[in-house]
């Protein structure tokens, strides 16, 4: 029998709140794709920080290659051939590709030596890119493909991905798999750390399933279901979403011609923006991140209020300049994107971060009835099954997953008109994501008008009544979902509906 | 070998004890100069922390001086808080101490006692007015708010300077820049006969209780915190920044302007050159020490005011030279930083590979 890559035998690492591994033992052979599922916080990430050096585990053995490790760091780890792509790029925006791979690299070379290496392992593997362009014109995609060049470089035998796919189109997920699966066939191990359980069925030849910082099973998940794969994830098949019709009433959000510049050198320029959203309908903007979602989002929610007058209505009356406030006492409310910062104030507990939308619990002269915003809190830590320390505990104390729940019920709670929802189960364990897209099915059922931004299209397709793709600024026609499909939107996602609509 | 670690949470327990460790360590250096200077530590300790608080008459002087710093502090907690960094309380002090003069020379033997409350409203607009200052050129042309309020005390000195040499120099008083001694109606009326404690001290602890109201009982102390601790939060819920940053300079404005016009309407009973005593450089450590907090605020403006009185007093006692009191006030200030550090991280023993 062939010597594992990796073997890990009975990793512990604890911290003062939570044992974050527990015990984990993990064999990766040479050529395997192998998957680690699990939901947020199963321990993931601390099990990947290990193998990196990143992290000192409390107990237990590292093998590479047969040989017991200490991996002091992560430059360590890089020499043995252990490379890591993280969810989140550490690229510098403002130099080029070549540069920032250099900066990067262990090795001494010339910048042309660089340039030189990434022409040809970019030759190698397909993988699409311009070394001498500033990474602040490359797309997410792109800058993935930097990050894996960048990691393919130290010609690594053990190369682990985290989340890769969660910023790609659909296309672009297919162009990585190929990648993949080269490197693999070449003799490198892949370590694929993902939730997306059909990708893993897909692409991964083995898998490890941790919960709560455990191994809950090893298998082959190309001969296992997604319905099999998520018990052993959460313990428990995901709740059903409930069937529904869809009956929608009067327009209730109008966006007309919206133009909007960008407020910096990164952002984007919407550009003549139409659509509308109906009482009792969800309506789903699909797009890879930095599209110009984050540009709409504020303009419909008061964070911006540049917008020309009418361009942006409620049931008629033009709110373009209003304020946030305004817009809430309107019936307007956000789920926005960032949870911690935006969503909740990450050092106030969670009955004081309700005062940032809510407002039943502020008297006369702006008085704070203290007793009034405990009940509320906990009606909501109740409702939504929120795993807090009480209402005075900390929004930074919550895990991501529950964070949102508690932001989700807080903005639900406050009988919305139009609910703005952006990214709702990003980084949210499968459980909980369940749970949110019930309440805001709920809600929709309740006569809501929702606009759900999203970049997960399983999300878009599961909740949405009606589909948009947005692409560099511009919104797509609208879409019913019985005619989308996820090639249709894929490709829109590149921008390229223009010339379909001109013939309609 | 020790090793410093992350702790999952900030520790609640260092982060009311990080105060009172930082004091120890203050004392324990302090000790430590004493030695060094052929001086005996015991006795300066006494000097420091016995005789400001051996008699009623040596309490009433630290309350004396803790007021200032008190008011101060208070408002610079809520500007903190806010994020806005106003290092320039000094010159609102000043500006609010001119004005309270203005008015106080205003007065002839036989004005009311009244003439207090325009006193000191006048040193409240005055220190609002140099606050804002600070805040009209952040607002409108973007200027950074440390630099620009720390030089507008040095433009309140020159002015204070202008008016004492100038236009309101005493005519009967042999050419010392100084103005007359104000009326005997201006005086702030006095808390209790023997002692030169006014009700500036009342007003001291009223402004910090109201304060505590405002930053944990209002929502529009909520929208001010928030806008320093999460602006994008603040953005998202529609909380104005603009409003919160003149909201924090008016307001610490006020506070130091009227602690100014405390002074010279109280202890000091005319306008000098003197009038600047670094005050407004002190509450800003009294406010971090206070840990921002209104509560807290008060004691460590007694501590900081048991450091002037010491600071004087080691002078005429032990013959060290009065800048004591700053070497105090420093070191406390860097002994609370590095202790701070204990609240997000825990030192462990590891031993050595």
């Amino acid at each position: 029998m062939t010597t594992p890559q990796l073997q890990l035998t009975g990793i512990v690492k604890a911290y003062p709140a939570v044992v974050a591994n527990d015990g984990v033992s993990l064999t990766v052979y040479p050529g395997e794709i192998h998957a680690v599922l699990g939901e947020n916080g199963a321990g993931k990430s601390t099990l990947m920080k290990i193998i990196y050096g990143a992290i000192k585990p409390d107990a237990g053995e590292l093998r590479f290659q047969g040989k017991v490790v200490h991996i002091k760091d992560p430059r360590e780890a890089r020499a043995l051939g252990i490379a890591m792509v993280f969810q989140h790029f550490s690229l510098f925006d403002t130099i080029s590709v070549a540069e920032n791979v250099w900066l990067g690299l262990d090795a001494k070379l010339s910048l042309t030596q660089v340039r030189q290496a990434i022409v040809d392992k970019a030759t190698a593997y397909g993988l699409d890119i311009e070394p001498d362009r500033p990474v602040h014109t490359l797309s997410v995609g792109e800058m993935q493909r930097v990050e894996i060049i960048r990691a393919l470089l130290t010609n690594p035998k053990l190369l682990i991905l985290d989340e890769p796919t969660s910023v790609l189109t659909p296309q672009a997920v297919v162009k990585l798999f190929v990648v993949l699966r080269q490197l693999a066939a070449e003799g490198c191990s892949i370590l694929y750390i993902s939730h997306k359980l059909h990708e893993i069925r897909e692409l991964c030849t083995a898998c490890t399933v941790l919960r709560g910082g455990k191994v809950t099973g090893t298998c082959n998940p190309q001969v296992e279901t997604n319905e099999s794969l998520s018990r052993l994830m959460i313990g428990a098949e995901p709740p059903a979403l409930p069937p529904r019709a869809h009956n929608n009433g009067g327009v209730v959000l109008k966006v007309t011609q919206l133009n909007l510049p960008a407020l910096d050198h990164f952002g984007t320029h919407l550009d003549g923006i139409n659509f509308e959203v109906r009482a009792g309908e969800i309506v789903g903007i699909a797009g890879v991140s930095g599209n110009g979602q984050a540009e709409l989002v504020r303009a419909l929610s008061g964070e911006d209020v540049r917008a020309s007058s009418a361009s942006i209505t409620l049931s008629g009356l033009d709110m373009a300049h209003l304020l946030p406030m305004r817009r809430r006492e309107l019936g307007v409310h956000l789920v926005p994107e960032e949870r911690l910062g935006r969503g909740a104030v990450p050092a106030v507990d969670l009955a004081h971060n309700l005062l940032l939308t809510r407002d039943e619990a502020v008297g006369t002269g702006g008085w704070i009835h203290g007793p009034t915003l405990l009940a509320q809190a906990s009606e909501i830590i109740r409702t939504f099954g929120v795993k807090a320390g009480g209402p005075k505990a900390a929004a930074q104390s919550l895990s991501g997953g529950n964070l949102q729940k508690f932001i989700v019920g807080r903005e639900i709670g406050a009988n919305p008109k139009m609910l703005i929802v952006s990214q709702p189960t990003w980084g949210v364990d499968v459980g909980a994501a369940a749970q949110i897209r019930t309440a805001i099915l709920a809600l929709r059922d309740a006569g809501c008008a929702v606009l759900l931004i999203s970049e997960e299209l399983d999300e878009l397709f599961e909740l949405s009544d009606r589909l948009l793709v947005i692409a560099k600024g511009h919104i797509s026609p609208s879409l019913n979902r019985a005619d989308a499909s996820v090639e249709v939107v894929g490709a829109w996602m590149s921008g390229l509906w223009t010339t379909e609509t001109n013939h309609v | 070998m020790f090793e410093l670690r992350n702790r999952a949470e900030a520790s609640r327990f260092w982060a009311a004890a990080s105060p009172a460790l930082a004091l120890l360590i203050t004392v324990a250096i302090g000790m430590g100069i004493f030695v060094a200077l052929g001086k005996d530590p015991v006795q300066g300790l006494q000097v420091f922390f016995w005789e400001p608080i051996k008699s009623s008459y040596a309490i009433s002087e630290l309350l004396l001086k803790a007021t200032p710093l008190l008011l101060i502090a208070v408002g610079l907690a809520v500007c903190f808080r806010s994020n806005v960094w106003n290092i320039g309380a000094e010159g609102q002090y000043i500006v609010g101490a001119i004005a309270a003069g203005g008015v106080a020379l205003m007065a002839t033997p036989d004005t009311s006692g009244w003439i207090v409350v325009p006193i000191l409203l006048a040193a409240i607009a005055g220190g609002m007015a140099w606050g804002g200052i600070v805040a009209l050129l952040r607002d409108r042309f973007n200027a950074n708010e440390i630099l620009v309020s720390l030089m507008l005390v040095y433009v309140a000195v020159q002015l204070l300077q202008y008016m004492v040499y100038g236009p309101w120099k005493d005519p009967n008083g042999y050419n010392f820049p100084q103005t007359k001694t104000f009326e005997s109606a201006t005086q702030i009326p006095k808390l209790m006969g023997g002692s030169r404690v006014t009700i500036g001290l009342l007003l001291a602890l009223a402004g910090a209780g109201g304060m505590w109201v405002y930053l944990y009982r209002t929502r529009a102390g909520f929208a001010q915190q928030v806008g320093g601790m999460a602006p994008a939060a603040a953005r998202y819920a529609g909380f104005s920044a603009r409003k919160g940053l003149w909201t924090a300079l008016l307001i610490s404005g006020g506070f130091a302007g009227l602690a100014g016009g405390l002074e010279v309407a109280g202890p000091i009973g005319q306008l000098t050159p003197y009038v600047p005593a670094g005050y407004g450089f002190a509450a800003i450590i009294v406010a971090f020490v206070g840990r921002l907090h209104p509560a807290g605020a008060v004691l460590s403006a007694l501590l900081m005011s048991m450091f002037y009185i010491g600071g004087e007093l080691a002078q005429s006692r032990m013959g060290l030279p009065k800048s004591i009191t700053g070497v105090f006030q420093g070191l406390l200030l860097f002994s609370l930083l590095a202790c701070d550090m204990l609240i997000a991280k825990q030192i462990t023993w590891r031993r050595a590979q």
